[in-house]
């Protein structure tokens, strides 16, 4: 109730600053400001003619495809850096440096590898994410308790046994971190990319609106990716992350 | 069964120079005995320890258990840690299951045995709870239930009971005589504590620092279970503790401040009882 109370306000000041701004100030044009009004139908009528779901299905398709290679390869990469201590030395600093890197850099290069198509986009998403990942793995497992893996020796377990029981398990918190943010930067590559290269999707009826100066479907598409991001923020991460903090007893503050 | 320590010497490396923590250490450990070893913090306790469990390599000699060299931990050899050490991911019950889980034990069988021995420190209430549920007594009860079901022959125990509350630890302490005494095991207790050293061992090795050596052994003969409050333990305690006067002050040492003197503040010559203890 009071987060709806929140939005209703939050929309009704944006009426205001619209109604002041266009209508009686005159600082915007109609076609650089949005109203509510305007961005509520355009929305309703992007859903009636279908446009909105076949964009989001392609959207969803390519970042759920894109994102499971990450996850893959990230902790591969962040397993095998572990392991080795001199890969570790050496790739550790040159991954965070990948890592900070904007995605979208990489479109040329999946351009010039793919053309410009889905494995184009797919590419620059799994390449936004995975470092991401391959680091939150790789931190997660070194800040492990030592205590943890010195007592699971006690108890008779050793090489594999120690990393599926004891390893992985205690690093969990910080993966799912690492997963998170690994997913917020691939939707980051994936509007980025499909803005750019003009294929079926959100990103891509997004640029539509701008060339046709329909500041309002702009708008409209931008709310659809916020809530999709945020659903996919709360419902799945967010639940994990709550699941694992009550266990561990780290929500109580 | 036997526990032998042969020789163990440890030396690390720092920056420049060598450190000898442990030199020349030998043991001979019977079956079913209780074994504590005493001595100031930074005198080599847990290296040791950590040595015979098999989580440390010695620089020299050897650890021999059963007439076998010991080269790696492993669960014929039970450890108790001064933090309980448990897993924060799992519940008390799976906890407790984990030893033989590792073992390959099957499920009914795991669960049957952690609750016989979650039973016996009391906690069969708490088996679904959560590690950071627990109070610091009831997660060293814990840990002590899942060293118990490794069914080893050996307790290796490293100053399980240090951070918890005098109540608490004498409850601990009382309830440990019992389950030794139920269970029959060999038990290596760590502690800088001469009041727990003499209240739970039948022999007493106290350590002396730089480089780590066993000074001195002390049988403890009393009828048990034991009490604190008996007068005949009080008296071995004095006894100890005169012979002991120099360790006595480094192990206080370490435990008061820095200003204090055991001339000073001497409450060894008017030979009261609680000299040592750290209530
Ligand atoms: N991993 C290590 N590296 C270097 N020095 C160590 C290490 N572990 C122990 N020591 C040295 O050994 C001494 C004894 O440590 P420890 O066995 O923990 O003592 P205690 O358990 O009796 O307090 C310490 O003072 C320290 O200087
Ligand atoms: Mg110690």
């Amino acid at each position: 109730m009071k987060k709806i109370a929140f939005y209703l306000i939050l929309i009704l000041i944006w009426e205001v600053i619209y109604k002041l701004g266009v209508e009686v100030l005159g600082i915007w044009k109609v076609y650089t400001f949005p109203s509510p009004i305007a961005v509520g139908k355009t929305l309703i009528k992007l859903i009636a003619d279908h446009t909105l779901g076949i964009a989001i299905a392609a959207s969803m398709k390519r970042i759920i495809v894109g994102y499971l290679f990450s996850a893959m390869i990230g902790i591969t990469i962040g397993l095998i850096i572990v392991r080795f201590k001199y890969l570790d030395e050496n790739f550790g600093a040159l991954i965070l440096g990948l890592q900070s890197l904007p995605s979208i850099c990489w479109l040329p290069f999946a351009i010039l590898w793919f053309g410009l198509n889905e494995s184009a986009i797919i590419f620059v998403i799994t390449i936004g994410s995975t470092f991401a990942i391959a680091m939150a793995i790789e931190s997660g497992i070194k800040n492990v308790n030592p205590l943890y893996i010195r007592a699971a020796k006690t108890m008779g377990a050793s090489g594999l046994k120690i990393y599926w029981n004891v390893i992985i398990p205690a690093s969990l918190p910080n993966i799912i971190t690492g997963l998170k943010q690994g997913w917020s930067f691939a939707w980051r590559a994936l509007m980025a990319g499909e803005m750019l290269s003009a294929t079926k999707g959100l990103g891509q009826v997004l640029m539509v609106g701008r060339d046709l100066a329909d500041i309002s479907q702009v708008m409209a598409v931008m709310v659809v990716m916020l809530v999709l991001g945020l659903t996919v923020d709360n419902l799945i991460f967010g639940r994990i992350e709550k699941s694992i903090r009550h266990k561990w007893g780290l929500d109580r503050s | 069964m036997s526990l032998i320590v042969e020789g163990v010497t440890k030396s690390f490396m720092s920056k420049h120079h060598k450190i000898y923590t442990l030199s020349d250490i030998n043991l001979e450990i019977k079956k079913g005995e209780f074994i504590c070893l005493l001595g100031p913090s930074g005198c080599g306790k847990s290296t040791l320890l950590n040595i015979i469990a098999g989580l440390v390599e010695a620089t020299e000699g050897k650890v021999i258990l059963n007439d076998h060299v010991v080269k790696k931990a492993g669960p014929d050899r039970a450890v108790m840690f001064q933090e309980s050490a448990l897993f924060p991911w799992q519940r008390v019950i799976d906890n407790v299951e984990f030893g033989m889980k590792i073992a390959g034990l099957p499920k009914e069988m795991r669960r049957e045995k952690a609750l016989k021995y979650l039973k016996m420190v009391h906690l069969t209430k708490f088996k679904d709870a959560f590690i950071h549920e627990l109070s610091g007594g009831m997660k060293q009860r814990v840990a002590l239930a899942r060293a118990l079901t490794l069914d080893s022959e050996v307790l290796l125990m490293d100053e399980p009971f240090a951070a918890l509350d005098s109540q608490t630890k004498l409850i601990l302490q009382m309830e440990l005589q019992k389950i030794w005494w139920e269970t029959k095991k060999t038990v290596i207790f760590v502690t800088h504590n001469i009041e727990e050293a003499v209240l739970l061992a039948d022999r007493v090795l106290v350590m002396s620092a730089g480089p780590g050596i066993i000074k001195k052994e002390f049988k403890i003969q009393l009828a048990r279970p034991r009490q604190l409050e008996n007068i005949d333990l009080t008296y071995v305690l004095a006894d100890v503790m005169k012979e002991l006067k120099e360790e006595v002050e480094k192990v206080a040492k370490a435990e008061y401040d820095n200003d204090w003197n055991i001339e000073k503040d001497s409450i060894l010559s008017h030979s009261d009882p609680d000299l040592g203890s750290n209530l």
